[in-house]
């Protein structure tokens, strides 16, 4: 017994030696960079596979960017911006990062950019957070965001839903500001086009009961524009099927993910041809993103059959990180100010598309148009019809007509009549 | 232990009829000793060595400790503490266990936000910040009123019901209602305010604010348990029938404790909401309503240091459980170390301590109470 303890003393105590040397011997070559994901709460799922992306953008260069070993100090949140800027926080002023990646959602990352304005020694890169306000009004000189935001993602699906005929639509969405930037993404190019939102029905994220919202449904509608998220836009839809509504739907940028697509129910069939739109897709069809999947597919045993967006967005966020380090070599001397400039020009093919960013540091980059289609196997996954590049995040209108317009929120934009 | 608690407490009220307490009373119980009134006197309290020591560890702490850790671990913790205090006031003194001590909280960081100056500039009033802060923390004591009003006609399981009750409605009302709470972003930039050159922003400034507000709760809470008032909450604690056949007012006092109670709460409310520089319906959610009592119990409801010290355990477990484990399962962590304390000592922290102090000599033992508590 005592011996034991010796031994178990004596081992302790080499390790501790051994830990201690190895730090200093990597000292001088070690940067470390922080990264913020939700791995707790409603989206820890997202933020595992987040952080798959990350790790995917740092293992294609075999864990070195600049001459350095890169080291993530990963930090996470409860989707809380309070948890958020806390998580941050820690990694700049007790780790001492130089460069911080993330959060995930986006009341996150307004916080994240507020609390950017206090260290402007520090370099902030977004995760996959997609709040317009966070680059729009009153932006941190140093919060870079590579990815495009909510409201660009729905970019080209107005056209769309009226090419296909539908020229008055009813809203289902949920209540806060990703859905709000989506269904402004939509409505700014249908409403200019002469579509019709006759009305928006807001609901509490993790509505379960929608009876009251189907009755509100005008009978003359052609489609209904669900901008709903997981279970939501699946108890939506059984709800929908029972009351008998028989409309056909277009969905927001997360609707029509698998769990909607694997819905059972008697109109399954009817999901056919429901159009959405997104900054990527399953199935498009191009070596950059096939290499992608495959990347993502060998190197992480246990992840989803086939990139979430969240990776997608976490890794086009840290490539463009580390990029921009390659490209200085490592120097982040004078405040960050070759590396912001690196930053600033980055232009590189990504696994969808061109990512660069304008003059707010915001992503302008290419929307996915998608319909639901039936593959050989019976099976349904969403199917590329369109793809609008280089959309900015005035949505393409002059920036003082975007002004005009006002951020997307409950009452903006509007066009009942 | 409680019958013997509210004769004690009995014994060193102002109106003193009955005898000193029995020697042997104070040496059996661990927390006697600090009720007896021998020490050094200050402002009706009796101030120890180790009151001093603790007094200057965390007058001193901003000086020696980095800016992340004054600020993140001794701010939060402080104000989270206070939070804590008054559901240890209502639970540990009154017997009430409300879980919506964070929503009077809440209220009173929403309130700062309306009144006061925030991005939100359709609903807040940018008032002057004395008056923004003194109106909210008036207004959620009157919530806190309220609250008590409603939850004090019943016991044990069912004030926590009613009271989970009452802070998951004030949730769902703050998220839905966009005029007055401004929806599921709630209001950002809530942020302290400057004063005689001061900026509370920055990290020991704002240290030394929350350390004044907790230093003043705590004393008030010691004061407030020994004062007429306390000793009858006490003694309704113990015998509600009893304290009525005596002549109390048994539902008013409980009222009043929770009005006391919402005091504490709000002005926890408003430090943590400087803190955030926000407020929104998360940060009133459940999840954070459990922590409250999480952190109350952790520490031990017998005393009012148990608050703050559960608080820092938490705190500093939330900030650095994830480097000690796998990313992914620090949470597990965090619930371990609670559930172990939990198991082996019921009174949380300060049960531990009575336990450790019962075992070794009595020098050590005070020694390491002051290193714990500093």
């Amino acid at each position: 017994m005592n011996v034991n303890k010796r031994i178990l003393a004596r081992s302790m105590l080499g390790l501790a030696a051994a830990a201690a040397l190895m730090g200093t011997a990597w000292a001088q070559e070690t940067l470390k960079i922080g990264l913020l994901a939700t791995l707790e709460g409603p989206f820890a799922v997202p933020g595992q596979d987040s952080m798959r992306g990350a790790d995917l953008a740092l293992k294609q260069k075999n864990g070195m960017a600049g001459g350095k070993k890169i080291e993530f100090i990963k930090l996470s949140s409860d989707a809380t911006p309070d948890k958020a800027v806390a998580a941050t926080r820690k990694a700049v002023e007790q780790d001492k990062v130089p460069i911080m990646i993330g959060p995930l959602s986006g009341d996150e990352g307004i916080a994240v950019k507020n609390y950017a304005k206090t260290q402007p020694g520090v370099t902030f890169i977004n995760g996959s957070s997609g709040a317009q306000a966070t680059t729009l009004s009153d932006p941190s000189p140093n919060f870079y965001r590579f990815n495009t935001e909510g409201a660009q993602w729905m970019v080209g699906l107005g056209e769309h839903a009226l090419g296909k005929g539908y020229k008055k639509v009813f809203l289902v969405a949920e209540d806060y500001g990703f859905p709000y930037s989506q269904v402004q993404g939509f409505m700014a190019s249908y409403c200019a086009k002469g579509g019709k939102v006759v009305d928006k029905a807001w609901v509490p994220l993790g509505t379960k009961d929608y009876a009251s919202v189907i009755a509100r449904m005008p009978k003359d509608i052609d489609a209904v524009l669900v901008v709903l998220g997981g279970s939501d836009a699946v108890n939506f839809l059984t709800q929908y099927e029972q009351a008998g509504g028989n409309k056909p739907m277009i969905g927001g940028s997360i609707t029509v993910d698998q769990t909607v697509l694997n819905f059972k129910g008697k109109r399954r069939e009817s999901l056919l041809g429901t159009a959405s739109a997104g900054p990527m897709a399953d199935s498009i069809d191009t070596p950059e993103w096939k290499k992608f999947v495959a990347d993502y597919k060998a190197a992480f045993k246990d992840g989803f059959p086939s990139p979430s967006l969240f990776a997608y967005l976490y890794y086009i966020n840290t490539k463009a990180t580390l990029d921009a380090l390659d490209a200085v070599k490592g120097d982040l001397s004078n405040g960050h100010k070759a590396y912001r400039e690196a930053l600033q020009k980055t232009n590189f093919m990504g696994p969808a598309g061109t990512v660069k960013i304008d003059a707010n540091r915001n992503g302008v980059g290419t929307t996915y148009i998608t319909e639901v289609t039936k593959a050989a196997d019976g099976s349904f996954y969403n199917k590329v019809v369109k793809t609008v590049p280089d959309i900015s995040q005035t949505l393409g209108l002059p920036e003082a007509d975007f002004k005009k317009m006002g951020l997307g929120s409950r009452d903006v934009p509007d066009c009942r009549k | 232990m409680s019958a013997a608690y509210w004769r004690r407490a009995m014994n060193t009220a102002p109106a003193r009829t009955a005898a000193a307490p029995r020697p042997a009373e104070a040496a059996t119980d661990a927390h006697a000793r600090s009720d007896a009134p021998r020490r050094l006197s200050f402002l009706g309290l009796r101030l120890s060595v180790r009151h001093v020591f603790v007094l200057l560890g965390v007058l001193i702490y901003p000086f020696v400790a980095s800016p992340f850790f004054t600020y993140q671990i001794g701010a939060q913790s402080l104000a989270l503490g206070l939070i804590a205090l008054s559901l240890t006031l209502l639970a540990g003194y009154g017997g009430m266990v409300s879980l919506a001590q964070m929503s009077v909280a809440g209220m009173a960081g929403y309130l700062v936000a309306i009144f006061g100056a925030s991005t939100a500039t359709a609903i807040s009033l940018s008032w002057p910040w004395w008056l923004a802060v003194a109106l909210a923390i008036v207004l959620a004591v009157v919530f806190a009123t309220l609250i008590g009003w409603l939850s004090v006609r019943t016991e044990g399981i069912y004030t926590i019901m009613i009271t989970l009750a009452i802070g998951v409605a004030f949730f769902y009302l703050a998220q839905q209602n966009y005029t007055l709470f401004n929806g599921h972003l709630g209001f950002n930039q809530v942020f302290p305010p400057s004063v005689w050159g001061i900026d509370f922003r920055t990290p020991v400034p704002f240290y030394y604010l929350t350390l004044a507000c907790a230093l003043a709760g705590y004393w008030f809470v010691k004061l407030l348990v020994r004062a007429p008032f306390g000793v009858a909450l006490q003694g309704i604690r113990d015998n509600p029938r009893r304290m009525y056949a005596l002549g109390y007012h048994v539902t008013a006092h409980r009222v009043a404790a929770y009005a006391v109670a919402g005091l504490l709460a709000a002005v926890g409310g408003v430090l943590i909401t400087w803190y955030n520089n926000r407020v929104s319906p998360g940060s009133m959610g459940v999840g954070v309503m459990i922590n409250i009592l999480v952190i109350a119990v952790l520490g031990g409801v017998k005393h009012p240091i148990g608050a703050f010290l559960g608080a820092i355990v938490f705190v500093l477990l939330q900030n650095f459980a994830i480097d000690l484990v796998d990313r992914e399962r620090f949470n597990l962590v965090i619930g371990g170390v609670f559930l172990a304390i939990v198991l082996f000592s019921p009174d949380g922290l300060l049960g531990l301590w009575a336990l450790l102090r019962a075992r070794l000599p009595a020098g050590t033992a005070t020694s390491s109470n002051q290193r714990r508590q500093a």
